[in-house]
């Protein structure tokens, strides 16, 4: 292990806790009709979006909020939370990176995220959104040369309405969950890709998404879609700065992968979790889900969730294509007071569907952390599989660790497998390791990120690093 | 300089308070190989646990010098950075961490600590691949997950591999010759004695007189009920292994009567 790497281990506070003093300009607290118009109307939306919009925010009116995951926080006033916020120097959107303020390019130097031109080297196209509205987007003419449109969600709106308005809700309706409701009424901005029939895309597109202003919640709205044999694989990673309060992350991604497309999206979380009293931290109430609509299209969900003081998020696969192929990756961390309540629904429609879950969950600290699965073969679902396995790792005695698979199979050729282990880092091993010269820290580091390789090898090869680190830092001082 | 010089050692159970070493005076000069045998329960693997610094133990009482510093003052990691080494009597698995990996991360932590530069991936494989065949350990073996689905011998000449990859002052040998076929035992001793420079201090710890046929020692102790009570030559093995234990334990009794 690098000396680099020591030091971030041995650096006890939330990192990417640092606040960028960009003047924003944002609309008061509230929610309200007129606050999606207001918000509708500072994107310059059509008619049909703003529509769209208030159909769900209507919606969303005569919806409760969820209680039944194994979860807990104080009553939510979304009064009070702020639904738009853009940096000013972005209004008119910048021409080039030139354009681009000062201090949000040394922010993005801080998180590590590659927009330089020399950055083409690693062959990494970001679009980065800070509060509610894309900043820069890189890479946009190559990829446009091959017809791949990777842009803002609010670009989409204007330059591809027609694929937008296609596909927007086909996979996620607006009514589907309270989250999803509410997101789809005040969506700000997010990420938009299309690829076209037959064209692979050449390099990782990848989001970094970050919540810069105080009590500004950021929901993000990102639609991916894959035509006839196309693939793409889509990375997001997610900071955000260090406050008392808690705020609130809904988000909505949705995938489309028609015949023969794959699509791969990878996620590393980081968000804010609180600090070691549970104080602070972003609540994050998400909605991805997959359609494979084509015959052996295929959906791949890799996440390494580390931050955040509650997850709530559930990336589902609904396989609809005879041979479609649905995969759920997941490392889950818990340390502090952290909970989250996280897994996958595998919907199997066409025939010999097949479906891959793979979760590892880690908790530390008190921190609860819960798999929720379902895995559902519908009568139409001739010759379905499935494999799930559910692996917990406790670290201490103060932690939880919960296990809820639902099965439904109505197709009696189906077959399914389901494997699950609890194990409890030992002081054997710690002990093992210690006593070959590596710190208590680095042990732990070195056992859960053995716990994880099952996923982590799912990783595209420069983040599978970045998550390896972030599965140490996010570890500090729960062995001691 | 004495390598180890460990004096009226007392050790408990932390959990139950239960005395374990009793008064353990033992001094191993640099290039020793000390041989500490005695019957099951007499504490051997206590003293390898207690001198390791492994968790669930307590000193009560004594001091342990290593080349001249405190030792019992110092957590486990930097025993191990320093030049203590213990080979394990039960090596522990690591599932999904590969032995590579594991070998390399403990060595890099050991040379930092000595003031070297780190190994990278290409240098270590070098020099892993030298070592290995110290101990005839496959390139498999070295790829698998630290331990996991190693067989008795496997996971004994892992850990005389580790031994010779962190290059210990003074190495402790938790009865390796446990569980090991002829074959296995013939490996892993030819591994150790190749070790043997003159300068590296060894401590084998051992409940039958067999090992010590292929690792000879330059002292033989006999610990029963937590305190040494016969040290001699290597002759003293092999009478052990005629005798039993039997007469030692009525000789110190009586002794102590």
């Amino acid at each position: 292990m690098s000396d680099a790497l020591l030091n971030e281990l041995t650096q006890r506070e939330y990192q990417h806790g640092f606040v960028t003093d960009v003047e924003t300009e944002s609309i008061p607290a509230g929610l309200s009709e007129d606050v999606v118009r207001i918000i509708s109307k500072k994107k310059n939306e059509p008619e049909w979006l703003l529509e769209w919009r208030l159909k769900a925010y209507r919606h969303w009116l005569t919806m409760d909020e969820p209680t039944w995951a194994r979860v807990s926080y104080p009553p939510i006033d979304y009064q009070k939370i702020v639904y738009y916020a853009a940096p000013k120097s972005a209004k008119e959107g910048p021409k080039s990176l030139a354009d681009v303020v000062p201090e949000l390019l040394a922010m993005y130097e801080k998180l590590g995220v590659p927009l330089k031109e020399r950055e083409i080297l690693a062959g990494v196209a970001v679009d980065a959104v800070i509060d509610s509205v894309s900043v820069a987007t890189t890479f946009r003419e190559k990829l446009g040369s091959l017809g791949i449109v990777f842009c803002s969600f609010s670009e989409a709106v204007h330059t591809h309405p027609e694929l937008v308005r296609k596909w927007l809700g086909s996979v996620v309706p607006s009514r589907d969950n309270f989250f999803a409701a509410l997101n789809s009424a005040v969506f700000s901005d997010g990420s938009f890709c299309y690829i076209p029939k037959g064209v692979r895309c050449p390099m990782e597109l990848s989001t970094y998404f970050r919540i810069n202003q105080a009590d500004t919640g950021q929901f993000e709205r990102t639609l991916i879609v894959a035509e006839e044999g196309a693939t793409v694989s889509y990375l997001e990673g997610c900071t955000a700065p260090k406050r008392d309060v808690n705020q609130l992350h809904a988000a909505v991604v949705e995938l489309v992968a028609l015949d023969d497309a794959t699509i791969k999206y990878s996620t590393v979380q980081n968000w804010y979790p609180g600090d070691r009293e549970g104080k602070g931290g972003i609540y994050n109430f998400v909605t991805k889900r997959g359609k494979c609509l084509g015959k052996r299209s295929k959906i791949s969900w890799t996440q390494v969730e580390t931050g955040s003081a509650i997850t709530w998020k559930y990336p589902s696969c609904i396989l609809m294509g005879d041979d479609s192929v649905g995969e759920f990756y997941s490392v889950a961390l818990t340390n502090n007071y952290q909970q989250a309540d996280t897994g996958t629904k595998m919907i199997h429609i066409g025939k010999n569907t097949r479906s891959t879950i793979v979760s590892k969950g880690i908790s530390a600290g008190h921190g609860q952390n819960t798999y929720r699965g379902g895995v559902t073969i519908l009568k139409s679902a001739v010759g379905a599989r499935n494999y799930s396995q559910c692996d917990s790792l406790l670290i201490g005695d103060q932690c939880g660790a919960h296990t809820f698979p639902y099965i439904e199979v109505k197709n009696s050729t189906a077959t399914l497998e389901h494997e699950a282990s609890t194990s409890k880092i030992g002081e054997d091993q710690l002990f093992y390791c210690m006593q070959r010269g590596i710190s208590a820290e680095d042990a732990v580091s070195l056992i859960v990120n053995g716990f994880a390789k099952r996923v982590l090898k799912e990783l595209p090869m420069e983040f599978a690093v970045e998550a390896q680190k972030l599965l140490g830092v996010s570890l500090e001082g729960s062995v001691g | 300089m004495n390598l180890l010089e460990i004096t009226n050692l007392h050790a408990s159970i932390e959990e139950d308070g239960t005395e374990i070493l009793k008064g353990i005076d033992l001094v191993i000069k640099p290039g020793e190989v000390h041989a500490v045998m005695g019957p099951n329960g007499s504490g051997k693997s206590t003293l390898a646990h207690v001198l390791s610094g492994r968790p669930g133990y307590m000193v009560t009482q004594g001091t342990v010098s290593f080349l001249g510093k405190d030792l019992l003052a110092m957590k486990p990691e930097e025993r191990a950075r320093e030049g203590v080494f213990l080979a394990f009597q039960y090596p522990v698995e690591i599932p999904g961490v590969s032995n590579n990996y594991f070998l390399r991360t403990a060595v890099n932590a050991v040379r930092r600590h000595r003031g070297l530069p780190e190994l990278d991936a290409m240098d270590f494989l070098q020099l892993l691949d030298e070592q290995a065949k110290l101990v005839e350990m496959e390139e498999a073996l070295l790829n698998r997950s630290v331990n996991e689905g190693f067989s008795g011998g496997e996971k004994k000449r892992n850990e005389v591999l580790q031994m010779a990859l962190l290059d210990p002052r003074l190495a402790i040998l938790d009865e390796t010759d446990s569980g090991l076929d002829i074959d296995a035992l013939r490996i892993a001793a030819g591994g150790v004695n190749a070790l043997r420079d003159g300068k590296r201090g060894f401590l084998v710890i051992t409940h039958y007189q067999r090992l010590l046929n292929y690792i000879v020692p330059d002292f033989v102790h006999v610990l029963s009920d937590g305190r040494i009570v016969k040290s001699g030559g290597k002759g003293l093995a092999l009478e052990l292994e005629a005798k039993g234990y039997g007469w030692i334990e009525t000789e110190a009794a009586t002794a102590a009567r």
